[in-house]
């Protein structure tokens, strides 16, 4: 019994999110005061997710599916803390990582070794560990010289690869990827995923989010599918990966299998190609997204 | 209904206080890094400010005071400390918000640097005041210890005022420059560079607690003992605006990430 429960590293109950949306956001106080007046403040409300439960055990690579709008960058945002949901509960035991896109959160003035113990600080690890990992972060990173330059000099492949480095070397246990795997020159990209499979057989939880089926085949063991903010299917990913390419993207998808990969030449650029344009409608649901979150809740006041 | 687990507060402020002193160090650090001058800058500009201020004032000025620049440093330290720290914490949540919206981070955290790395550059300004007091032979006694309250109780009021503006900032976007006005209207009514028993209308420094605390301020440093009545105020308006400071926050802090 104690067993299953020290094994048990995230657990999420019941989650729901409620978003308010408002017809028109009111940002400032002049026009606040007047909707106020005039009795204007109205809401609408909107759940993002619905009755999310689910456990993730040590070690386990969970990978999060789902079309444009889902819930998953929700779902993603409420277990790392950044989000507070309105229902539900949520366990967390050790520590979670996200894994930033292209260095966000640097200081663009601060030079690569500062960012580092600030990055470090962030992510809530005390100074003597960042001291004792430095030396193979910046070897990691292949920064170079370069660690002593203010990052707003470094190159987006730069940024990417500190940021990985700094986020991976520290070892967390549990790891948020949120479509990022995809960063830095094809060299560094693999480098990167070796990192991931090493951190891996050190038993590191990994969550997943991608639009590439193949990806996550490739690198999870589980995987649910949120479907309207709720909750379809949860399983081993073979399972769950077939399941999705036959509900959500159709028949003709669910012909590519993993390990054709060297003979199709064509077929996965095509399908890159798809989920290119797939990803670009994905950023682009989620600057709606933003729009709506930035909308809501003025409510309680 | 406001909750503050205070020993689950603790425990997280322990883990995060290394990066409370690493965005301190930032503030402080960058502020001056692309400047010829650098850290001179703190000396420089009280010392400038005093200059113009002086020579603008002292002719106004019905009383023959030969510590008149003193007299105007204690009054200029302490309110240019008030108006940029409350200004850099009003600002803190926006500007971090890329943070914020990625990792889980007290927010707290990002005022709080903001009213420290303040803090201490106001403090090595102090220097320019103790400069001005031997040359304007200003001698400290034995009550230049009493200093420390009106010091502490500026922090405390800071402190609360940054944590009030962060959140309302947050929410209303034009609170920036309504705070300016109200910085403004703090400034003239805070007896910097005037006697302020020549005002005609007293009923108005009661409005401001920044005035009971240069008060207090001035009679540690000229040697005369604290006025109770300036310290109760200053005290009340310092402890009353952090205990709403905490609670505004702590009730609003959830909500921030949805309007950044």
């Amino acid at each position: 019994m104690e067993d299953i429960v020290s094994k048990e590293i995230l657990k999420v109950e019941n989650v729901g999110m409620r978003f308010n949306l408002m017809e028109k956001k009111v940002d400032n106080f002049k026009e606040y005061v007047i909707k106020f007046i005039k009795n204007e403040l109205r809401y609408q409300e909107f759940w993002a997710l619905k009755d999310v439960s689910f456990t993730v055990n040590k070690g386990d690579r969970l990978g999060i599916l789902g079309l444009n709008g889902a819930g998953k960058s929700t779902l993603l945002k409420i277990i790392a803390g950044v989000l507070k949901a309105s229902e539900g509960n949520l366990t967390v035991k050790g520590k979670i990582v996200p894994l930033l896109e292209l260095g966000a959160g640097f200081d663009r003035q601060y030079t690569g070794v500062e960012n580092i113990y600030l990055y470090g600080a962030v992510l809530g690890y005390p100074k003597e560990l960042i001291k004792e990992k430095f030396n193979e972060i910046v070897e990691f990173s292949e920064l170079g010289d370069f660690i002593h330059v203010p990052v707003k000099n470094y190159s987006s492949g730069m940024k990417a690869r500190l940021g990985f480095s700094i986020a991976t070397v520290m070892e967390p246990e549990i790891l948020i990827l949120d479509e990022v795997l995809s960063v830095g020159d094809a060299k560094f990209r693999k480098k990167s995923e070796k990192r991931i499979l090493e951190m891996f057989d050190k038993g590191i939880t990994v969550l997943f989010v991608s639009h590439s089926i193949e990806q996550v085949r490739r690198i999870c063991n589980r995987a649910i599918i949120l479907d309207k903010g709720t909750l379809v299917a949860d399983g081993p990913v073979e399972e769950i990966c077939k399941l999705y390419e036959e509900k959500f993207i159709g028949a003709e998808k669910a012909s590519s299998k993993p390990k054709k990969k060297k003979k199709k030449k064509k077929k996965p650029a095509t399908e890159e190609n798809a989920t290119n344009t797939e990803a670009k409608t994905d950023t682009a649901a989620e600057d709606k997204d933003k729009i709506v979150t930035k909308n809501e809740t003025e409510e309680e006041k | 209904m406001v909750e503050i687990n205070l020993d689950r507060a603790i425990k997280n402020f322990k883990k995060y206080r290394y990066l409370l002193f690493e965005l301190t160090k930032k503030n402080i650090k960058l502020k001056y890094r692309r400047s010829y001058l650098g850290i001179l800058w703190t000396l420089l500009e009280p010392i400038l400010t005093t200059i113009v201020l002086t020579l603008v004032f002292i002719g106004i000025r019905k009383k023959n005071d030969a510590t008149f620049p003193v007299y105007i440093l204690t009054g200029r330290l302490l309110y240019s400390f008030f108006s940029q720290s409350t200004k850099q914490a009003m600002k803190s949540i926006r500007s971090n918000s890329g943070m914020i919206k990625k990792v889980y981070v007290p927010k707290y955290i990002y005022p709080l640097s903001n009213i420290l790395s303040s803090y201490i550059i106001s403090m090595i300004s102090m220097i320019v005041l103790f400069g001005a007091m031997i040359i304007f032979k200003v001698y400290p006694t034995v009550y230049i210890f009493n200093a420390i309250i009106p010091l502490f109780l500026i922090l405390v009021l800071s402190l609360g005022m940054g944590l009030i503006l962060a959140t309302l900032a947050v929410f209303f976007r034009d609170m920036e420059y309504l705070w300016d006005v109200a910085l403004m209207m703090i400034m003239y009514t805070s007896a910097i560079f005037y006697d302020a028993s020549s005002v005609g209308a007293q009923w108005i420094f009661y409005f401001n607690p920044i005035y009971h605390i240069i008060i207090n301020f001035r009679n540690c440093i000229y040697g005369h003992s604290l006025d109770p009545q300036a310290l109760f105020i200053s005290a009340a308006y310092s402890f009353a605006s952090l205990l709403i400071g905490i609670l505004l926050f702590y009730k609003k802090q959830d909500k921030f990430i949805l309007n950044i």
